[in-house]
């Protein structure tokens, strides 16, 4: 075969390739949004589900607690997680010790996430007797997601350049001011990011809140209610229900917010590398 | 007059690597003192262990005196904070933060709790004048320091380190990022700023030395071969290895 045709040959399943999955991509989100728009409307958004078998009802208490896992869950993930990530990237010597941690993160990041279902429904449901509740599954969550924000933060905070602490330090700064004052503001668009990343996981999560926050339709109280997250209650809805319309509205409804997070997080990265460059 | 910093049989290692070989020399007050030598010599090493910016460094090794005005800063009971704002330090390349210019200047101010004490645009006004760069940034005081030319950057944080007060100034190759033009704006610089600061600066330029500096080493190899006033030592070199390289002939 000659190296003309080889070419045009391995072109051709390049294109389409990139045309299969293109064409996927949009069949899947174009089905959701046409069969799950037209059920959409105020009412959907704001009644409550019914539960049960029913299928009746709207989505607003689905929302309500996906609103506050997510709240719950970030607030109890950022502190760790980018202190962990100051620690490794900034503190951290590179001997076994810290070789076994940095290893045991990117082990975690890979672990399915229903086995943290299951370690946080053995803890935090019953050994710890909060019951399937909005806060067990919000530190399941935070078990879940430390190891994708420590990556994500340490990356960021890799990526200031070393002229900076250098500059800070030369200044008679601190090690802590240099980081605090220089580093993390440098690499905060970075770390924001990886939050948004964080928020997206929690969004589209089902099998670890399956077995942490129970399922209820009822509104969310106090942090031992249980819950239903937008996912959850998509997959209560198809799996025990025939409310097929009402699962794909749900589902547009996930797609669409998960759409502009993922604007949110281009936009984020856009200007940070815009600053680095001296643009904003 | 005693000189402002001196070191006295000074080793450094990184690791086992012997980079700076009995360096002894005095620095002289209100003066600037160049040190030379082709690539990997030692100079910025040297330079570096002055304001102990190598402790950074995993590994890395002293041994020997630095007196900064008689007091050894490799003592224990040194603290390197109050050190470095002591002795600052310009990088080859320029570094202002991801900041705006404003902010890159009242920086260290901030930083060591002036904040409330001292008028900051005060603070930010005299030491961008001091380092000649108010007249082109003082009306886009809040643009990055980022958004302004390489040169420009360079005068941005020798104006930033001007804010701390220092009393020497390392320059660590501050033009070889630059321009000819910008080049030659920082060296008229240094010699306005020797009527209150001392500068040490290393230099890959033979010429740059000649022309700003009052005293020159000549480092090879992590050792300093010859040390002393400029003018002896562009004119009448006594070791034949200073002779070949500033007559170009390595280096």
């Amino acid at each position: 075969m000659s190296a003309k045709s080889s070419q045009k040959i391995a072109m051709a399943f390049i294109w389409g390739s990139g045309v299969i999955t293109v064409l996927i991509l949009f069949l899947i989100i174009g089905y959701v949004l046409a069969r799950g728009v037209p059920a959409l409307g105020w009412d959907f958004l704001f009644t409550a589900p019914k539960g049960g078998l029913s299928g009746e009802g709207g989505i607003s208490t689905a929302i309500v607690s996906t609103i506050y896992i997510v709240i719950l869950t970030i607030a109890m993930l950022i502190v760790p997680g980018i202190g962990a990530a100051i620690y490794l990237s900034e503190y951290a010597k590179d001997n076994w010790l810290t070789r076994i941690i940095r290893y045991g993160v990117d082990t975690l990041a890979g672990v399915p996430s229903i086995v943290f279902g299951l370690f946080g429904f053995v803890l935090f449901v019953t050994a710890l007797h909060f019951s399937f509740s909005l806060l067990a599954g919000a530190l399941t969550m935070v078990c879940l997601l430390l190891p994708t924000l420590i990556r994500t933060s340490e990356e960021a905070i890799k990526a200031v350049p070393r002229s900076h602490r250098e500059g800070a330090l030369a200044l008679g700064a601190t090690k802590w001011q240099a980081i605090w004052r220089v580093v993390l503001p440098s690499a905060l668009p970075g770390i924001v990011t990886g939050i948004i990343l964080c928020i997206g996981r929690i969004v589209g999560e089902t099998a670890c809140l399956y077995v942490t926050i129970g399922g209820s339709a009822a509104m969310p109280t106090s942090l031992l209610s249980g819950g239903r997250t937008l996912s959850l209650h998509l997959f209560y809805l198809s799996m025990e229900t025939n409310a097929f319309e009402k699962a794909m509205a749900t589902a547009a409804v996930l797609i669409i917010t998960i759409l502009i997070i993922n604007t949110i997080i281009n936009w984020i990265s856009y200007r940070f590398q815009a600053r680095m460059r001296g643009g904003a | 007059m005693d000189p402002k910093i001196e070191t006295k049989q000074l080793n450094f290692y990184y690791g086992k690597l012997h980079a700076v070989k009995n360096a002894t020399l005095d620095i002289r007050e209100h003066q600037i003192t160049a040190l030379i030598g082709p690539s990997g010599c030692g100079k910025s090493t040297y330079l570096r262990t002055l304001n102990r910016m190598n402790d950074i460094i995993p590994g890395a090794r002293v041994e020997g005196e630095v007196l900064l005005d008689r007091q050894n800063i490799y003592e224990s009971n040194v603290d390197v904070v109050e050190l470095r704002k002591r002795v600052g330090m310009v990088f080859q390349q320029p570094n202002p933060f991801p900041k705006s210019i404003y902010e890159n200047v009242a920086f260290g101010p901030k930083m060591l709790g002036l904040g409330r004490k001292v008028n900051l645009d005060e603070v930010v006004e005299k030491s961008l004048r001091a380092a000649a760069l108010w007249d082109e940034v003082k009306d886009n005081l809040h643009k990055s320091g980022l958004a302004i030319s390489g040169g420009q950057q360079q005068r941005l944080c020798i104006a930033r380190v001007l804010a701390v007060e220092p009393e020497v100034i390392l320059m660590d190759e501050p033009c070889s990022a630059l321009d000819p033009v910008s080049t030659l704006k920082i060296e008229e610089l240094m010699r306005d700023l020797t009527k209150i600061y001392t500068i040490v600066i290393v230099t890959h330029n033979m010429l740059q030395a000649a022309r700003v500096s009052d005293w020159t080493g000549f480092f090879l190899i992590g050792e300093l071969v010859e040390y002393g006033k400029t003018v002896d030592i562009y004119s009448r070199p006594r070791d034949k290895r200073t002779e070949d390289y500033i007559t170009g002939r390595f280096g």
